[in-house]
């Protein structure tokens, strides 16, 4: 691995771009529009993080309500409908608008630097995926100012959900709504399949990925196919409601069962696309705070994909009380409780990390720890449900509400936290309070376990889901106001969290590596520049960072590095380096580069191999992808043909339709895409180099690709 | 030190092997797990139009009252051989030569524009026969399937038609040939299901 060197930033030059209608904004845009046409994955990131907060906060108001109504029996403070809204709007909330993009914030900004990449595959499509799940998530929630919001529960089961028995609009925010977040995971999938699979930095190989890149990696192909399997569902659901169709009537013989079927061959991968990107940021978080390597990488990654193909097998586990006859039953019975087994081993794994570690019980690993203990509460009541005579008991109980808030609150959340306090001084270049955060830890684990675990007695005892009220004299009282003070307890950690991050300003600069951590992020300035990696990195071992400060003596102990000492690893650097350039073409891109620069091909070559002073007259430049107004745009006209279809203003809908086509063309023949002109892309450089650099701006656009790259490298490297 | 892989389109080659760890380039693994995807798409409304093959009530119209599968046959094979011109208007492309490339991707595009036409025309006569979205299972399973198929296939013929124009201006060169690979693999996806939904919605009673 080289070392890191942070490339002069002075006055940067822009090479003439032709004049259009709308000027390309050039990437040294600031401000609001800075970030509006950002393509930048990092800011990207960051808006996901941000956007999914605020919609937490949302959700977190919408689960109070909820808990303030159900504290009391016979309470009237919310209306049963209002209390269907609110409780839809809490489940689709924190599915669709909170764990899903927060889980895509930190893939996207984690992702392409852990793997040694400067931005994904698909930047301008990157920021599409962003601004659609915004315009997404800002439509569903118009509807609470235009008649109600949907009412039908996340899962909208239809035919309850047709316009017999659903009339008003409700419903038709929820089905088009979730068409457009659809499409921003769709596009996101895509990008961030694409990213892991092809923008490895040399070296880089599959087995060497960190395991949260791989853990986001299966829940993307996930997202890839059970995101269209909804959409037909949507589909489905909406020519029944807007065009008269019978797929969910009863009365002309449709199968009500349809919907649940569809639903649930999306909805059950869905709980794995939730619960994965989680478990990958823990086990890059216990490995970091028990120094030492994750236990069983490989089987970890097995597992995960295990997990991914067997999370295909089990949907029918939903619809146990739907009567699908014994042998479905059976099977899928079976299926559920063999899927407990991947998942265990993780659990195990994660064990095995800490067992005997040095651990060191930072507010991160804290989160960590009670995400695998409050998973595996979760893990063993989703068993439960496997056998059929005790789900079909509890179906329809709080039991079950229960079992998915541990697995999504006590998993997804807690490791989501866990990601936040471990990399928030790598996005902000702050540490977060320790001692907030552990306060915030305990808060949350009072009070998450005083909200739900009551709800295991309460579903035993029969009190079943989605009432808004229920008599007095049912036994259930005191669990419920129980639970109610629970949900308090949360809120509270919630807020102690905001006030941290608010206070973090102040906090002294974290550095590079504040936790002494095990993968390239760490490598890395912080917050990371633009561009990540001044080189791109060569990789040559798994936890490659931890191998370059640490060695390992005669007992197997780990052992810093003396000053000067270079590990095996670095003193092969330049074989494997030249290795690379002979097979890979990122290493050919930067070797045609330094050609190009005007070095001759030895220099390039040599240039690899020693740590970063070299570089001082390679006149670091580097090409990022500029900044585009279209994705921002193009997404606002989504929300335009769904505004248009629900009020059956067609005109409105064809505009929408036509504004997206429009946003589209002019995304693909914006500047940077059209083959023959010079690339706009910003370029950094000192400003004393200006003249050749622009005479050289347009053979440098094929420099990486042209016949003249150097596929195979010159004698001198050999 | 410059590494040009940070955009896709940064990345285009003459030989179509631009530096990334696959080899292939983003635009080309991106086409095929977009297909992918598409597949579960394709697959959850197939299965929905098998669920309800014959469960519509009884009198109203089924399928063998309105079919003309002589007609469909017909835009099936002008389907079909729009996949001939595509690979036709690659291989043009490929060896650099622009002019045929125009002239395959018009007959691609126009084959592709027949079929559409020969569907909404079939639409109009089932219609007017009295079949509508609403009227049973057989009418709403019928006409989303074919119709998400349609539209997909007018999608592709605005992608042609747009290649096309890109490389009437200029503006698609010998080594973005990839760019008329991709569309010919949506193209050919796009056709591969339409001999299943041909199958299984015409052809098995």
């Amino acid at each position: 691995m080289t070392i890191v060197t942070e490339p002069t930033r002075t006055t940067p030059v822009l090479p003439d771009e032709p004049v259009r209608l709308l000027r390309r904004p050039t990437g040294y845009t600031k401000g609001m529009w800075g970030w509006i046409t950002t393509v930048d994955h990092k800011k990207i990131g960051i808006m996901y993080g941000v956007t999914a907060f605020v919609f937490f906060l949302l959700g977190g108001l919408e689960a109070l309500l909820l808990r303030v109504q159900l504290g009391s029996p016979e309470s009237t403070f919310l209306s049963a409908d209002t209390y269907n809204q609110v409780f839809t709007m809490h489940g689709t909330t924190m599915i669709f608008l909170f764990v899903i993009p927060l889980s895509a914030a930190f893939a996207n900004y984690m992702m392409p630097i852990q793997i040694g990449a400067r931005d994904v595959a698909f930047p301008r499509l990157n920021a599409f995926g962003f601004w659609v799940f915004l315009v997404g998530g800002l439509f569903m929630y118009s509807s609470f100012l235009l008649g109600g919001a949907p009412n039908g529960g996340w899962f909208g089961y239809a035919p309850n959900t047709l316009k017999n028995f659903s009339a008003g609009n409700n419903i038709d925010f929820w089905v088009f709504g979730l068409q457009i977040l659809g499409i921003a995971s769709l596009t996101g999938a895509v990008n961030l399949i694409v990213t892991a699979i092809n923008m490895r930095a040399p070296g880089m190989s599959l087995f060497r990925m960190p395991i949260f890149t791989w853990m986001a990696l299966i829940s993307q192909f996930l997202l890839l196919f059970a995101i269209p399997v909804i959409t037909v569902a949507l589909f489905l659901l909406m020519f029944d409601r807007q065009f008269g169709a019978n797929f969910f009537n009863a009365q002309a013989g449709s199968d009500p069962l349809l919907w649940q079927h569809l639903f649930w061959l999306f909805g059950h991968p869905e709980v794995y696309i939730l619960i994965l990107p989680a478990m990958g940021i823990v086990s890059e978080v216990i490995p970091v705070f028990a120094r030492k390597p994750l236990f069983g990488y490989q089987v970890m990654v097995f597992s995960g994909i295990a997990i991914g193909f067997m999370g295909w097998g089990v949907w029918a586990h939903h619809m146990f009380a739907s009567g699908l006859g014994p042998v479905a039953t059976s099977a899928f019975a079976a299926s559920t409780l063999f899927i407990a087994v991947p998942t265990g081993v993780k659990i195990f794994n994660w064990l095995a990390t800490l067992w005997r570690g040095k651990i060191r019980l930072t507010s991160p690993l804290l989160f960590a720890v009670g995400f695998v203990a409050m998973f595996t509460i979760g893990g063993l009541s989703g068993v439960t449900h496997g056998i059929v005579p005790a789900d079909t008991q509890q179906t329809d109980t709080y039991y079950v509400v229960a079992h998915f808030h541990y697995v999504l609150f006590g998993g997804s959340v807690f490791g989501l936290f866990a990601g936040i306090f471990f990399w928030y001084p790598k996005v902000t270049g702050h540490m977060l309070s320790e001692k907030l955060g552990k306060w915030q830890f305990w808060l949350f684990m009072i009070g998450f376990n005083m909200t739900f675990g009551p709800f295991h007695i309460l579903g035993l005892q029969g009190m079943p889901r989605r009432i808004y009220t229920y008599p007095a004299n049912m036994g259930w009282d005191f669990w419920n106001l129980f639970a109610t003070v629970g949900s308090f307890v949360i809120a509270a950690a919630v807020l102690l969290f905001m006030y941290n991050v608010w206070v973090s300003r102040k906090n002294p600069d974290a550095g590079n590596d504040p936790w002494d951590a095990r993968t390239l992020e760490w490598t890395i300035p912080s917050p990371p520049p633009e561009y990540n990696f001044a080189e791109v990195p060569l990789v040559t071992a798994r936890d490659d960072f931890w191998h370059q400060k640490y060695t390992e003596d005669e007992d197997g102990r780990s052992v810093p590095r003396q000053a000067g000492q270079t590990s095996p690893e670095a003193e092969t650097e330049a074989l494997v380096r030249a290795a690379v350039d002979e097979g890979d073409g990122t290493g050919n891109g930067q070797q045609a580069a330094a050609d190009e620069n005007g070095g001759d091909p030895a220099d390039g070559g040599d240039s690899h191999a020693d740590d970063g002073d070299g570089h001082a007259d390679d006149e670091p430049h580097i090409h990022l992808p500029s900044p585009s107004y279209w994705p921002a745009f193009t997404s606002v006209g989504l929300a335009v043909i769904c505004y248009g279809m629900i009020y059956r203003v067609w005109a409105v809908a064809a505009l929408g339709g036509l504004w997206v086509l429009g946003g589209l063309y002019a995304w693909a023949l914006e500047p940077a895409t059209a083959p023959d002109e010079p690339d706009p892309g910003r370029e950094l450089e000192p400003a004393g180099s200006v003249p050749e650099r622009n005479a050289g701006s347009v053979p440098e656009r094929n420099a990486g690709s042209g016949p003249s790259a150097p596929s195979s490298p010159g004698p001198e490297q050999a | 030190m410059v590494v040009t892989a940070s955009e896709g389109s940064h990345t285009e080659v003459e030989e179509g092997h631009p530096p990334t760890a696959t080899g292939l380039s983003n635009e080309k693994v991106a086409m095929w797990a977009f297909l992918g995807s598409e597949c579960l798409l394709f697959g959850a409304l197939i299965s929905t139009y098998l669920l309800f093959r014959g469960r519509s009530t009884p009198g109203t119209i089924t399928p063998s009252d309105v079919y003309d599968i002589l007609f469909t046959s017909v835009s099936s094979f002008v389907l079909l051989m729009s996949s001939l011109t595509m690979v036709l208007a690659l291989a043009a492309i490929q060896r650099g030569d622009h002019r045929r490339l125009r002239v395959w991707l018009l007959a691609t595009a126009l084959l592709g524009g027949t079929f559409v036409a020969g569907q909404m025309y079939e639409f109009t006569i089932f219609y007017s026969e009295g079949l509508k979205i609403s009227t049973n299972l057989f009418g709403s399973s019928f006409f989303v399937l074919t119709g998400f198929h349609g539209a997909h296939v007018t999608i592709g013929v605005l992608m042609l038609l747009s290649l096309w124009s890109l490389s009437v201006r200029g503006k698609l060169p010998t080594h973005r040939s990839e760019t008329v690979e991709l569309v010919g693999l949506y193209w050919h996806f796009v056709d591969v299901v339409w001999i299943v939904i041909f199958t299984l919605v015409y052809l098995i009673p």
